[in-house]
């Protein structure tokens, strides 16, 4: 303890006589108490109101303070957030001025925190004393509200729900491909599978927003929020609820064929009606196979006129490319919409690869996939001449408006040859239980597709599957040229952990 | 030689006691302890009195004395006057003042020559401190306070005065006083020295939380030590047939 002379200026003048310190005689200047510094620290203590020992609440499970009342933080040893907590705790503070604060080092097991405090008090005659003085903090557990709630598996707050109304789960599983790449599954307390989609539990509304935001960033989307009242308590007006947000995917998905609406098309730069579903990244991306004219609908936009595939990729039929003739000179229009250039619109004449031989007569169509065709190919279609579509909008079409085959990709030979050749493979939210053939099937069309567009790839970590070897490390190394695959510079390496049992030495 | 009393719990005995060569004067208290403190000191020499002025116990602050007389203030009752004429030796000249600052105790400090008095005094009562005290008078204040009697102890070998006061106006007083003074303090640290001490020329009563360090600093600048009845009066007869050959 020391003494700090507020009246300084009126005692230092010149001349001042020094007086014996009234219980132990040392020649000092006269202060209002008239006593050295060491005989005020016999008596007088300013810190006494103040406790010496305190407890902290600690949970063991993550790691976190209490910092009252009901407020937990992530603090390490010796940090600012802990001293903050700390001098929290402490009562009787208000009565000094507190100077410095710091921490005295103890070993993390003993369970002690202790601090280090100096504080300058008033005593009475207005003389302020300084004193450096320990406080001892015992750190006891107790189990913090969330990790008992996680406990007591009553953990979740928020549920976010996700689910696509379609036949055709492709953009599920983009999507979920998606949500790995960004961790923005990072906060999710558990997931599960349901029937049309997944369902993402939360412990903080904050999270779940976060998550419906995501969604909304990657893919047109339209959610509905609820909440449930679980109590709520009059006295102090809070209210415990748990909230529910349904996010509703668009029905589509690549290879989908839809038809649309007049207001649509008009919006769409006067597109034709008919058209291929070309990709659903954050917008939707239409194709009409017949001008290779695109137009990219929001999901904002389609949620106002919302339409229905009127054809899922499970509907495609192969054909066999006959002969091939590049339109050289397109039709334009004014007020058309873009026209991709990636595309070229060609005259085809198909046989359907089942009539091969059987059926001479060849069906007559355009597509937008003149670049890849070649007499001989083998192509996916949607033959509408035996479709069976209940659609308003596709129903009001003239019948010499329709053609007979809509195309809309090229067949790379067999699918159980491509599965066996794919030496990749993706990282799953789940564990997905398999056996639904109508899935597995969804899956791997997905995966095809993936090895097909480069750009869909950007988005997606692919990883190498160390069970299949010899992966081409450049396309020059691919086996069979004509298959899409996927290159080892765009595959990343799997943590693998092996844990290998520890020997007896 | 200095003692340590207390006035019913309480250690400012300089408010409820007045000390000089000549006489004692005590409060009436609720028991006889504190006056048979000074009586068994001092009855052998001096007549110890059982006091009150103006129906009030803290005779000290009210009243001012020497060995030559006693001022009491215009409150004293006439009993009171008459008790303590009656008690008194008949050299003491008692005197009641009609003066606004009525604590006399406190704004007035002597000795049995010379004395401090508060700078607003009546001109009036400066003549009566003058032939009642046999004194010679200053007007003065001790480091700013005008309660000189409050802040100052003196009898004839010494004075002890407020802590606060600086070396050149310790000086000062002294060469006025023609005593040596120390500033010091009183009861564990306390500036209100007359309240905390009583002293004449051989003892001096100090108030029971008085240090040993404040102890010897009283004993040694009022000279108790050396100083007995016997001894002052010897000192005195010699000073007087010196003055008188």
């Amino acid at each position: 303890m020391e003494y700090i002379d507020s009246r300084s200026s009126t005692s230092s003048n010149a001349g001042a006589t020094k007086i014996l310190c009234c219980s132990c005689g040392a020649l000092i200047d006269p202060n209002p108490l008239n006593q050295c510094a060491a005989c005020l620290r016999t008596h007088v203590d300013i810190t006494e109101n103040i406790p010496k020992q305190g407890t902290l609440f600690f949970c063991r499970n993550c790691e976190r303070y209490l910092n009252p009342p009901n407020d937990w933080v992530a603090c390490t040893l010796e940090s600012r957030e802990l001293l903050s907590v700390c001098l929290k705790r402490m009562k009787g503070l208000k009565d000094v001025k507190l100077v410095d604060a710091g921490f005295i080092w103890t070993e993390p097991h003993s369970k002690r925190i202790k601090v280090k405090l100096t504080v300058h008090g008033e005593i009475n005659g207005g003389i302020v004393l300084q004193q450096v003085f320990i406080v001892e903090f015992t750190v006891n557990n107790q189990m913090c509200d969330d990790c008992h709630r996680t406990e007591a598996k009553d953990f979740w707050r928020c549920m976010v729900q996700i689910r696509q109304k379609a036949n055709n789960k492709k953009t599920l599983y983009y999507l979920e491909q998606m949500i790995l790449k960004h961790k923005a599954h990072e906060n999710t307390l558990g997931l599960k599978n349901a029937p049309d989609g997944l369902d993402f539990f939360f412990s903080a509304e904050n999270h779940a927003r976060k998550m419906v935001d995501f969604l909304q960033s990657v893919l047109p989307v339209k959610f509905t929020q609820s909440k449930k009242l679980i109590s709520h308590d009059i006295h102090s007006n809070s209210y415990n609820y748990k909230f529910t947000w349904a996010v509703d995917i668009v029905p589509l998905s690549k290879g989908s064929l839809v038809c649309l609406n007049k207001k649509m098309q008009q919006s769409s730069g006067s597109i034709a009606p008919l058209c291929i579903v070309q990709n659903v990244a954050n917008t939707i991306h239409l194709i009409d196979p017949l001008t290779a004219q695109m137009a990219e609908i929001s999901g904002v936009n389609y949620f106002r006129y919302p339409f229905s595939p009127i054809c899922d990729p499970k509907q495609l039929v192969e054909y066999t490319v006959m002969d091939i003739e590049i339109i050289k000179n397109r039709k334009q229009f004014p007020g058309q919409g873009p026209i991709s250039f990636k595309h070229v619109v060609a005259d085809v004449w198909l046989v359907k690869s089942s009539e091969l031989g059987i059926n001479d007569s060849m069906i007559h169509t355009k597509t937008h996939l003149g670049h890849l065709l070649r007499p001989g190919d083998a192509v996916m279609g949607f033959d509408l001449r035996d479709a069976n579509i209940n659609n308003d909008e596709f129903e009001k079409l003239k019948s010499e408006n329709i053609p007979d085959v809509i195309l809309v990709k090229k067949f790379f030979g067999d699918k159980d040859n491509r599965r066996r050749a794919r030496k990749w493979k993706l990282k799953h939210l789940t564990e997905n239980a398999g056996g639904d053939t109508d899935m597995e099937n969804d899956y791997n069309e997905f995966l095809d597709d993936l090895e097909e567009d480069p750009d869909m790839r950007q988005h997606i970590n692919i990883f190498k599957d160390s069970k299949k070897q010899q992966i081409a490390v450049d396309v020059d190394d691919l086996a069979d040229p004509s298959i899409p695959q996927i290159t080892l510079e765009e595959m990343l390496d799997d943590l693998v952990i092996d844990d290998v049992e520890m020997g007896e030495a | 030689m200095a003692l340590r009393a207390e006035f019913e719990n309480s250690s400012d005995i300089g408010v409820f006691a007045k000390l000089t060569n000549t006489y004692c004067l005590t409060a009436i208290g609720g028991s006889e302890a504190f006056y048979s403190v000074f009586e068994g000191e001092l009855s052998e020499t001096i007549p110890v009195i059982h006091a009150s002025i103006a129906g009030c116990r803290i005779i000290g602050r009210l009243t001012v004395g020497n060995r030559k007389g006693l001022l009491v203030p215009h409150s004293t009752t006439d009993l009171e006057l008459q008790h303590l004429r009656n008690a008194l030796p008949d050299s003491v000249k008692i005197q009641r003042v009609e003066e606004r600052l009525s604590a006399l105790g406190n704004v007035i400090a002597c000795n049995d020559y010379v004395s401090l008095i508060h700078p607003d005094i009546d001109r009036e009562t400066e003549e009566i401190i003058t032939d009642v005290l046999g004194v010679e008078v200053f007007r003065q204040t001790i480091s700013g306070n005008s309660l000189v009697g409050a802040y100052s102890v003196l009898n004839n070998q010494g004075g002890i005065i407020h802590p606060k006061t600086s070396a050149q106006e310790l000086d000062e007083l002294s060469s006025l006083l023609q005593v040596p003074l120390v500033a010091g303090t009183v009861n564990r640290g306390s500036e209100l020295l007359a309240a905390g001490i009583v002293a004449n020329d051989w003892t001096a009563f100090c108030g029971i939380t008085t240090t040993s360090t404040e102890l010897s600093v009283i004993e040694s600048v009022f000279k108790l030590n050396e100083s007995q009845p016997s001894k002052i009066t010897s000192n005195l007869r010699a000073s007087l047939i010196e003055a008188m050959s």
